[in-house]
């Protein structure tokens, strides 16, 4: 499939005040893909992502989504993208029915709880308060309403962080499956691992600056290219997988 | 494939689930509905008494004396006879009894033995008690002077020629004050507490973040929680004149009219309280800010705007900061409409002034709101 570009971002700029946040971020997604934003926290990751999500105006810079101006046509960008928040709550004293059909109502949709709740292997917590939840079945949760508009593109922000191996190696799947459906995905994380068996590509942004954009395999190959050695060699396992072999592999409830 | 995006839809989403919350936040149904309740079943069983004086009655006085028998018929006056002498003074010092009597057997033709201590610390019941007794005092006078007047040719003339007569009228229960007033109360705390309450926690939790984040138009959210908390108020409403009416004969003059008429109040007194929501949500910092800030609104106009005792009983300076108060017009409004009967066109006064409210509050809320 030839590379469409679905997301392109020239010279994105975001001050906050005296504080520049993003300075001049220049990239393209590609349909279909997984594509990493990875990076130290305070790089401008999140802030990049807000305004592509149109939740915050941009300094300068050009940006289209799905063919729409981010200036422009910011409603019709919001009818294309699901958005998943860094550490936002729901509604209070909601259940997580009653949260789809708020959401549903939001974007306009009709969708019933149960079918989207089915998508991320939640609906025998239908009744259950989002508060309740378990931290990967809270990230599920959030995918679930991301996913509600059938949009084109979904934003993931750092979803994996503090979940346990089998919540976060659950969470990929279903992020892969979210894909081969069809949806591309922009997610964001500290995991390298994850970024590089998750990502078809990665940008790393340090200091407000994109500073490097390719396929994981390209990066490691260059780097190694280039005579780099690990300390410690690695062996054909790590101590991950000694965790998920000795736990099982089921996800767990708590 | 994709059907028009609908604001009213977006609206009406909202609007739903904020009052599914709100149904299930105790602090809203607490202070909504068992706040109000709880002190109308107190003033109205406390208020209706009136005056009571307590009167000892020391050992030995003479209960066949006539002006015993009078005090018996006098209902303002409660006469206890259950208490030894030591008992009675401690409790006359104390206050808890207002006068003791003590009348000495009733001798024909003799003037009436008898004495009366009075306590300082029940303040004017003493006087009342006094007048009281001078009343029984003056009516057996004017009954030896008749048979005087019967014996002899002198004719002296009376000093009072007395008529008394009293009006029939609609009996002004204290429930017909305090519920309106209560009603007034739980608009209040619902619109400034509950407004600040909900926005503050939406926009900490980032919920109104994610909103934006669907194609929803900012007044949706407003619009929503606004529609959302006025039903579950006016439901309120309905419920406490309801119990109001059934259980404790509060007075409704035109019926169903008169419920409808309260209910509109309801509604303009609610969305003026919810302006200093808004603005309260967008002022404090977490959510530990929003009590303070709320009871300095609320707390004044609980105490000053007859909520609880009528506006005329302060003295005159203090009644004119309670007729700035939005409150007090608030109250004035219901309490026309519930007893006199009045129509909404007959409360424009009120109506003026809780506008002129409105208009400042929200040109207030509109510079201080944030949504994130």
């Amino acid at each position: 499939m030839a590379n469409q570009p679905i997301i392109t971002v020239k010279n994105l700029v975001k001050n906050y005040g005296d504080f520049a946040a993003v300075k001049g971020i220049s990239f393209e997604v590609y349909e279909g893909e997984i594509f990493g934003l990875l990076g130290p926290n305070g790089a401008g990751k999140t802030t990049t992502l807000e305004v592509i999500e149109t939740l915050r105006e941009k300094t300068s810079g050009e940006i289209m989504v799905d063919g729409f101006n981010i200036e422009t046509d910011a409603d019709s960008i919001k009818k294309r993208i699901g958005v998943q928040l860094q550490a936002a709550g729901y509604y209070p004293n909601l259940n997580l029915s009653e949260l789809i059909v708020l959401f549903s109502g939001l974007y306009g949709v009709n969708k019933t709880p149960m079918e989207m709740l089915e998508k991320v292997a939640l609906t025998d917590k239908a009744k259950a308060k989002y508060k309740d939840l378990s931290g990967g079945q809270k990230q599920r949760f959030s995918i679930a309403t991301t996913l509600i508009n059938n949009p084109r593109i979904i934003f993931l922000d750092e979803p994996t962080t503090g979940l346990d191996p089998q919540a976060r190696r659950n969470l990929w799947d279903l992020i892969r499956e979210i894909r081969n459906a069809g949806t591309t995905v922009v997610i964001t994380t500290h995991y390298m691992d994850e970024a590089e068996v998750l990502c078809d590509r990665v940008a790393f942004v340090d200091g407000g600056h994109i500073i490097g954009i390719d396929t994981p395999d390209h990066f490691i190959d260059q780097l190694v290219a280039t005579g780099f050695e690990r300390e410690k060699q690695t062996k054909g396992a790590n101590l991950e997988d000694v965790f998920i072999n000795l736990t099982g592999k089921e996800w767990r409830e708590s | 494939m994709n059907p028009k995006y609908s604001n009213t839809r977006a609206t009406l989403a909202i609007a739903k689930a904020s009052f599914r919350s709100i149904l299930r936040s105790p602090s809203a149904v607490v202070f909504s509905l068992a706040f109000p309740l709880i002190f109308i079943l107190v003033f109205a069983n406390i208020g209706g008494g009136g005056m009571s004086i307590s009167v000892g009655v020391t050992k030995g006085c003479d209960t066949l004396n006539p002006v015993y028998k009078a005090l018996q018929k006098n209902t303002i006056v409660h006469l206890i006879k259950d208490q030894t002498a030591d008992e009675m003074n401690k409790n006359l010092a104390k206050g808890s009894i207002d006068a003791t009597i003590d009348l000495k057997p009733f001798v024909p033709m003799k003037p009436i033995d008898m004495s009366v201590q009075y306590s300082h610390a029940s303040g004017d019941k003493g006087a009342v008690l006094k007048s009281a007794l001078n009343n029984i005092f003056y009516r057996l006078q004017s009954e030896q002077l008749s048979r005087i007047k019967a014996y002899s040719g002198i004719k002296i003339p009376d000093a009072v020629n007395l008529k008394e007569t009293v009006v029939t009228g609609r009996e002004y229960k204290y429930i017909d004050f305090i519920l309106p007033g209560q009603l007034g109360f739980s608009l209040l705390s619902s619109g400034v507490f509950g407004t600040a309450f909900v926005f503050i926690s939406l926009r900490l939790t980032l919920v109104i973040k994610r909103f934006f984040a669907t194609p929803v138009k900012r007044y949706s959210i407003v619009l929503g929680e606004t529609l959302a908390r006025i039903v579950f108020s006016l439901l309120g409403a309905l419920f406490i004149i309801m119990i109001g009416h059934y259980a404790f004969g509060f007075t409704l003059i035109h019926g169903v009219v008169t419920v409808l008429n309260m209910l509109v109040l309801c509604a303009i007194g609610l969305i003026i309280f919810m302006g200093f929501g808004f603005t309260i949500s967008g002022i404090a910092k977490n959510e530990s800010t929003v009590p303070p800030l709320s009871n300095i609104i609320t707390l004044p106009q609980f105490l000053l705007s007859g909520t609880f005792f009528s506006v005329t009983a302060f003295p005159t300076w203090l009644q004119h900061v309670s007729n700035v108060l939005p409150l007090t017009h608030l109250n004035n409004a219901m309490r026309k409409v519930a007893f006199e009967g009045a129509g909404l066109g007959d409360v424009t006064h009120q109506l003026f002034i809780l506008l002129l409210w409105g208009i400042g509050v929200y040109a207030v809320a509109v510079k201080t709101f944030k949504w994130e």
